[in-house]
């Protein structure tokens, strides 16, 4: 027989099981979290049912269909965009009312919509939920799930494929003769508007000022339609003294009580003592204790990240250097010519492999992060750090992405997708390359052990210090100067999952869903950079590789000048920074190759810089640029516009600071 | 009536209004917090306070929960 594709879309509140029941219909590699909005980037998986095979898409969560933060407008925009053969609501059964929030929008908006009460072993025996009640009253299939217990499972899949044959009436409901007449009004400015589902949706977006949604119809001309709908909202709130939006808002929930109120019995009196959720976050958001518990598990983390890391990396290290050597010697037994060879030793192996070396410590890294965020405890972070992060000008949420730049600045730019604000999203996407990742630690080691044996850790230490205080200045320096940056920091308001025990599958594939951006960064945007830089280090080809004659040794001439009064005027050091942006440890091996190879290093260093001027060599390499990794997700993540404010910014702070540092070092003189 | 900032711990409140702008008040109400809910104070000692509301918990900024107008039950 033939297989029939359907293609649905799981969407619902977060913290509502939405990934787990995609699990479970799946029976896939989806990720398993309870930080509100982790599922940011796109999922999708497949399952087979009778005779059709079904394409499932797991949305962000999303409390309405009002588009907040990033997630929410990928969620919405999927909804109304894709031509889906059902979505499936799911909601928690043991918060019903919110939980129906999102489902009646979806109703109103005339979506095949299949209602999925999840968690449903949790109300066992303290309330009853009358099924064909609900169906009744909302128009829509509903089925009790327990994902986590592989309940209801089965079901939920016939009524998916059930759907594609049953129709749906948009769900009405009535607003008050005043609201009503406006509506109507505005429908009929919506004649001939370009939309798949229920022009009476519009209207209501409309009246509540719905931003986005007021975008879209004025790029398809219905002005109109705008005009009598912001009349309409000026009429109302004059004449009953309400807030339109509000109303509106308040009379859906009126309908949603009618709704539970007539479905839910209560068996039992539900308990109203603290959860152990609860308990735990009396201790864990303690004013006193909230922070110093931060810090004992991030310093667990980064201790045993660095240490662990450290321990791989020296292999993944030789092996590089191993298959370096393999190729070299393969390539000239069968003849290859010079420039082949240089092109795969200097060019791709080493230029790939400096940036793998770094794996280790980003899966480790990860791995502790996404146990933290799978326990629930990284939304507690951003509540425990709020009060001081709002002192420095961000809001709370901006921490944790400050907190993974150390780790890597890639994926820690993409976790600022969950911030709502644009503005703050923005700022703290800026500022995150001065977070010193783990890129940045191999330079500092090798100089600090040349010229501060004595005080590496501390040196080290004041270098991270000095990233974080950088940042910090930036964001407030952003905040006064560009005027879109401009405005209040956005209050914090976000659910706490409760806390749960993860599973290590869970954790893994957390791990390897961060890891693989940067993977794939290494496979693609490295990789184009490591060819482009190997070029300019190889020609004129009768040069010796990145040798002066180079164009590469030329243009480290020309910065040579540039950098003197930060003193390091040498034309190598110049063509290490420009290697540097392919990734920042690579400043180390360009080094090594310019001065006669790594062994002679700590030599040939001591006599060219002095104590002060490699400190302020290390405070350019920590701030002078993002890494070609890095820049490209700026730019995925914002446009053109910023991508060149970070960039040039932080050229220009790297090559005043380090100038700075350089100069007041000299008059104290050492 | 009284802002929700005051509650005490292990109060039970009833939401009256909102009284914050428009974006705020209604992304407010989506998650739960609307006129007419009742919710319970589960700690407000220190920046932000956190409210229940059924199973669910909501971190509130102070700022924002000084806007939110609500009275006790009895």
């Amino acid at each position: 027989m033939e297989e029939k594709m359907l293609r649905i879309a799981l969407i619902g509140n977060p913290n509502s099981g939405k990934s787990t029941v995609f699990n479970a219909l799946t029976g896939g590699n989806a990720h398993v979290g309870n930080w509100p909005g982790v599922t940011v980037e796109k999922k999708e998986g497949r399952f087979k049912y009778k005779n059709f095979n079904v394409l499932v898409t797991d949305l962000p969560g999303t409390y309405s269909l009002t588009a907040y933060s990033i997630d929410e407008r990928i969620a919405r925009d999927f909804i109304i965009k894709e031509k889906l053969d059902a979505i499936v609501c799911i909601a928690d059964a043991t918060n019903l009312t919110r939980n129906l929030y999102l489902l009646v929008l979806l109703r109103e908006l005339g979506a095949k919509t299949i209602l999925d009460l999840n968690m449903s072993d949790l109300i066992e025996g303290k309330i009853r939920i009358d099924i064909q009640k609900i169906e009744e009253l909302l128009g829509i299939p509903v089925v009790m799930t327990s994902a986590t217990r592989g309940i209801g499972i089965e079901k939920l899949k016939e009524e998916i494929i059930r759907a594609k044959d049953f129709q749906s009436e948009e769900l009405h409901i009535e607003y008050g003769n005043d609201i009503e007449e406006e509506i109507k009004k505005i429908e009929l400015g919506l004649k001939d508007f370009p939309f798949p589902y229920s022009k009476r949706f519009i209207a209501l977006k409309l009246l509540e000022g719905d931003p986005q949604i007021i975008d879209e119809v004025k790029k398809v001309g219905f002005e109109k339609a705008i005009e009598t709908a912001n009349l309409a909202v000026v009429n109302l709130e004059s004449k009953f003294g309400y807030d339109l939006e509000s109303e509106i808002v308040e009379i859906r929930y009126g309908f949603i009580e009618s709704v539970v109120k007539q479905c839910v019995k209560r068996i039992a009196t539900v308990e109203e003592k603290l959860s152990t959720s609860d308990k735990i976050d009396r201790v864990v958001t303690n004013r006193f204790l909230g922070i110093p518990i931060f810090a004992f598990f991030m310093w667990i983390t980064f201790e045993l990240t660095f240490k662990l890391g450290g321990f791989f990396a020296g292999y993944i290290d030789t092996f590089f250097g191993w298959l370096g050597d393999f190729i070299e010697n393969y390539l000239s037994r069968v003849g290859s010519s010079h420039i082949l060879l240089s092109f795969m030793k200097d060019g791709i192996i080493n230029g790939v492999g400096t940036v793998f070396i770094f794996l280790p410590n980003i899966l480790i890294l990860f791995m502790f992060l996404s146990f933290l965020e799978d326990v629930g405890y990284m939304a507690r972070v951003a509540f425990v750090m709020d009060k001081a992060m709002h002192a420095i000008g961000l809001p709370g949420r901006s921490f944790i992405p400050m907190i993974l730049g150390f780790g890597c600045n890639v994926p820690a730019i993409m976790s600022t997708r969950t911030i709502p604000e644009e503005r703050d999203r923005l700022l703290t996407i800026l500022i995150n390359p001065f977070m010193s990742c783990t890129a940045r630690l191999p330079v500092y080691v090798l100089f600090t052990s040349v010229f501060f044996s004595k005080n590496q850790g501390l040196i080290i230490f004041s270098l991270y210090a000095l990233g974080i205080f950088i940042a910090i200045i930036s964001a407030k320096l952003f905040r006064i100067t560009i005027p879109s940056l401009k405005g209040k920091i956005s209050p914090l308001v976000m659910e706490l999952p409760p806390y749960r025990l993860p599973t290590i599958k869970g954790v893994l594939i957390h791990t390897w869903e961060r890891s693989r951006a940067f993977l794939k960064k290494a496979g693609t945007i490295i990789f184009a950079g490591v060819v482009v830089i190997w070029l300019l280090a190889s020609l004129p080809f009768s040069q010796e590789y990145a040798s002066e004659g180079t164009i590469i040794g030329q243009i480290g001439k020309i910065i040579a000048p540039i950098l003197k009064p930060a003193g390091f005027p040498y034309w190598q050091v110049g063509v290490a920074l420009i290697f540097g942006i392919i990734a920042k440890e690579v400043v180390i091996g360009t080094l090594g190759t310019l001065f006669g190879g790594e062994e002679n290093l700590p030599n040939v260093l001591s006599k060219l810089f002095t104590p002060l001027s490699s400190y302020s060599f290390m405070v350019m390499t920590l701030l002078y640029i993002p890494c070609i990794a890095s820049i490209a997700t700026i730019k995925r993540e914002t446009n053109w516009k910023w991508t060149i404010l970070g960039v040039s910014y932080s050229l220009l702070i790297g090559w005043i600071l380090s100038i700075v540092f350089y100069q007041i070092g000299r008059i104290f003189g050492r | 009536m009284m802002p929700l900032v005051f509650g005490r711990e292990g109060e039970e409140l009833e939401i009256v209004s909102i009284e914050t702008g428009k974006g705020a008040a209604s992304r407010l109400q989506e998650m739960g917090i609307y006129p007419g809910v009742k919710v319970r104070v589960i700690s407000n000692s220190w920046g932000p306070m956190i409210i229940g509301i059924g199973s669910s918990r909501i971190a509130l900024g102070r700022g924002l929960a000084s806007k939110v107008v609500c009275k006790t039950k009895y």
